[in-house]
């Protein structure tokens, strides 16, 4: 008995993370969920915001103040970075999903195009707002 | 695209798939929907946070905006329901954490999207 218990805790799980080597479309592929669950806190930041719009002026005002804070930039700065990626990525899925760009040579450029993407309109809106005030 | 699949096989699936294809597609539709509409919100939050309360108020007003800002809000929660809903699916294997963990995010995604939409239709129809 117990040595049929101890047997069937020592198989071997399913080929995971740790056979693999490392490459881009894993990393792509894991980025889409971690930036999902970040841009859903994201989300929950948008509504707050709507209800203190609909609050008030006060509730308003400590709304900006947070999100003005050196915490809430730096928030607002991955948050800037997760949509950006996860808009690029999301796209790329619906190419894939069209039937398009699955070889292997395509979904590695796709995956480079998706970072280059990631890091040019984060800084690009991130230079707007330090131009217009906004930060 | 390359079809895997033979004639025979295409034709079997047809059978099956009409209703189940629904769920699918229509998480697609609203993934597509999000592409301008956040891109929209991104330029319409630069706009706000260089703004104060008087601007995001009048901001609000302008029918376009809150029509936008309402199907945003709405599409996004949705579409984060379904995403979350897969994340949880694919970890919790366990069938009451699961369930529970499903509800917590159904309940949170259409607790804070009715919350945020009311919010913007109190604004936009001259409430604040």
């Amino acid at each position: 008995m117990t040595d049929t218990a101890k047997v069937q805790r020592e198989r071997p799980l399913s080929p995971h993370l740790q056979v693999w080597r490392w490459h881009i479309t894993m990393a792509t592929s894991i980025l889409h969920r971690a930036t999902g669950v970040a841009l859903y806190v994201g989300a929950l930041i948008a509504a707050a915001w709507a209800v203190a719009l609909a609050e008030g002026p006060d509730a308003y005002a400590t709304f900006k103040l947070a999100m003005g804070s050196p915490l809430g930039k730096l928030v607002m700065f991955g948050l800037t970075l997760s949509f950006f990626y996860h808009l690029a990525n999301g796209i790329r899925h619906l190419v894939w999903d069209s039937g398009h760009g699955l070889d292997v040579k395509s979904a590695n450029a796709s995956a480079v195009l998706v970072f280059a993407f990631t890091a040019a309109a984060t800084i690009a809106v991130w230079a707007i707002a330090a131009m217009t005030g906004a930060i | 695209m390359a079809s895997y699949r033979t004639p025979l096989s295409r034709a079997r699936g047809l059978g099956s798939a009409k209703h189940g294809v629904t769920h699918w597609i229509s998480e697609r539709v609203g993934a597509i929907a999000l592409v301008p509409l956040t891109l929209w919100a991104a330029f319409g939050v630069l706009r706000l946070a260089a703004g104060d309360y008087g601007f995001a108020v009048a901001w609000i007003r302008e029918p376009l905006n809150a029509t936008l800002m309402v199907l945003t809000l709405a599409i996004s929660f949705w579409h984060m329901h379904a995403g979350l809903r897969v994340v949880v699916e694919d970890y919790v294997d366990q069938t009451l954490n699961r369930s529970v963990l499903l509800l917590i995010n159904l309940f949170v995604c259409g607790l804070a999207g009715a919350l945020a939409v009311f919010s913007i239709l109190k604004v936009a129809l001259g409430g604040a």
